[in-house]
């Protein structure tokens, strides 16, 4: 009877959504009165423990495996199946990334059980014994549902940056496990990686200038370019910018691209359709420029320039040099 | 190679989602529908492959009688084959989804030959259940990856090229496989007029079948809380420049 908490990480380093996951897991074992244990997949994770023991895993179930060097969804899912037959804890809860769904999606699959993904919510009166109610995020955010997991053992995803990290340390103990894993779950073990290059990402830097359709060409990104490289700053399309063909797809801002969270997000010539907010809505500040003060983006902006972005931009940039006096 | 694309009916939402007064499904009064996003992707890549290697592309939705639109919409940009797997009234669970799509599958293949490749989207635009593609796989006993930005054939195994937070990740899965593709693959073509003729002849094959519900129920859609946003507006035109530098110190980006 517990409250499992599957810890996500890249061959030893921690995903920092696994912190969000361990925080929820502690926080729902305690309204079951029960508790919240962490379960780590390779050797390579086993340094994890004191980490989960800092947001208060009593117990941390190390998978191991001589196969299990790098992740690799059907081993991951498989390894977590074995540990979460052998514990039936009531509550097994992963990260709400791309990875941490396919690990659930794979866990549930295996025990031929229901999965909730993006739950944002869990019905305060749960106890163990009924069914979960939960509230879940659909449309990428824009829209909830209210769900219930109907499962001897309920199987859900947190939806991410919806619970802010919280210690609480605790003494715990570690419980190493050795899965059997079939050749069949090896294939899609990662077989090689092109490591990025350091530098900035979309999902990671502090300002990111964005342009929509209102750029009107892939050239007329230059002077945002221009500003993102001022500030030290990406930049940043909709949808529709790279359906156009003028910035390439990893650029890309949405639902079906990259979620962001930078202190400003500057969104120049943006209508602000679902699909795009829904990738910049984490952001702590939001700047539309934007010709259209009625723009779904302005009304849902902190701050706003009514203008054309094509000499509102070069303006910021010119006002910047002069500042610093370049 | 025999490839199938698996693809969902989902509407295709502007500015807003608006919901129907009872709660149980999004108000598609005014809304046209779409292919979701990361699939039409999937069938641009199943066409790419079949382009560069022969074959032909089979295209498989389960859904209303109207999702036959989108089922024409993946024959005009290059699918041979289309099957729709009718289903009434609410969506399916992901796990009675899966469980259909499977025995479909099954069918198909004892019929006319084992797929190759079968390709779902990494998750569905509308309900982002992010498990169908994973239950189906299984079910079919296909090595399974999702989050696929590139995928190349190299004799009998897949190449799949996935994005992380560490770079690319390359996992290579021996045929039959199956991959969960995400948008930015690829960029999908527009139809040519002999691909619309196409898609208006094809013979679209119903395959009904029968699954139990799984245990994950919907009960509700709800609006999620507006934001409170009290735009401030800067100003007009490249005058605000001076006050959009004066917010960028305040927040201290501008250093």
């Amino acid at each position: 009877m517990s409250v499992l908490a599957i810890i996500e990480h890249d061959r030893g380093t921690l995903t920092s959504a696994s912190l969000g996951v361990l925080t929820a897991a502690r926080n729902l074992a305690q309204q079951m009165n029960t508790t919240m244990e962490a379960l780590t997949i390779g050797a390579n994770a086993d340094a994890l423990s004191s980490v989960a023991a800092l947001y208060g895993a009593t117990v941390v179930h190390q998978a191991h495996h001589d196969a299990l060097t790098d992740f690799g969804p059907e081993a991951w899912g498989e390894a977590a199946a074995q540990v979460i037959t052998s514990l039936s804890p009531q509550v097994v809860m992963g990260s709400g990334t791309e990875r941490g769904h396919e690990i659930v999606a794979q866990i549930a699959a295996r025990l031929d059980l229901p999965a909730s993904m993006n739950c944002t919510e869990f019905d305060s009166s749960f106890n163990g014994t009924q069914p979960l109610k939960v509230v879940r995020a659909r449309w990428g955010g824009s829209l909830l549902e209210q769900a219930e997991v109907d499962a001897p053992i309920k199987i859900v995803t947190l939806a991410n940056h919806t619970v802010e990290p919280t210690e609480a340390p605790t003494t715990s103990t570690t419980n190493v496990i050795d899965v059997q894993l079939d050749a069949s779950v090896l294939h899609s073990i990662v077989r090689d990686r092109v490591e990025r290059v350091a530098g900035v990402t979309l999902a990671t830097a502090s300002v990111v200038v964005s342009g929509g359709r209102g750029v009107g060409s892939a050239e007329a990104f230059a002077p945002l370019e221009e500003l993102a490289a001022l500030l030290g700053g990406v930049v940043g399309c909709s949808r529709a910018v790279t359906n156009n063909g003028w910035r390439n797809h990893t650029d890309q801002v949405g639902q079906t691209g990259t979620r962001i969270a930078p202190d400003i997000y500057i969104a120049c010539g943006i209508s602000g359709a679902i699909q795009h907010w829904v990738g910049a809505m984490a952001s702590k500040n939001i700047l539309a420029i934007n010709l259209d003060q009625e723009a779904n983006i302005v009304t849902k902006s902190g701050y706003a320039v009514i203008g054309d972005l094509h000499k509102v931009v070069p303006a910021v940039s010119a006002e910047i040099r002069r500042r610093r006096g370049v | 190679m025999k490839i199938l694309v698996c693809v969902k009916r989902v509407p295709a939402p502007g500015a807003r989602i608006n919901i129907t007064d009872d709660g149980q499904q999004v108000d598609t009064a005014f809304l046209g529908f779409t292919v979701s996003p990361h699939e039409e992707c999937a069938v641009e890549a199943a066409v790419q492959l079949v382009e560069q290697h022969g074959g032909e592309v089979t295209v498989l939705t389960l859904g209303p009688a109207e999702a036959e639109e989108q089922l024409r919409t993946a024959v005009s940009v290059g699918a041979a084959k289309a099957v729709l797997v009718p289903i009434e009234g609410q969506d399916w669970d992901p796990q009675r989804t899966a469980s259909a799509i499977a025995s479909v599958v099954k069918d198909l293949e004892s019929a006319n030959g084992s797929f190759d490749l079968i390709l779902f989207g990494n998750e569905s635009a509308d309900s982002c259940g992010y498990q169908v593609g994973v239950r189906a796989a299984l079910k079919l006993a296909r090595p399974m990856v999702n989050g696929a930005k590139g995928i190349e054939i190299d004799g009998t195994s897949a190449k799949i090229r996935r994005e992380s937070d560490a770079g690319q990740d390359i996992y290579v899965l021996p045929m039959p496989a199956a991959v969960g593709v995400k948008e930015g693959i690829n960029l999908p073509r527009y139809p040519t007029m002999k691909g619309r003729l196409a898609s208006k002849k094809v013979d679209i094959s119903r395959s009904e079948t029968t699954a139990s519900v799984g245990g994950l129920k919907m009960i509700q859609l709800q609006r999620p809380p507006e934001r409170a946003s009290n735009t401030q507006i800067l100003g007009t035109g490249p005058e605000a420049a001076s006050a959009i530098v004066d917010l960028l110190e305040e927040l201290g980006v501008f250093k």
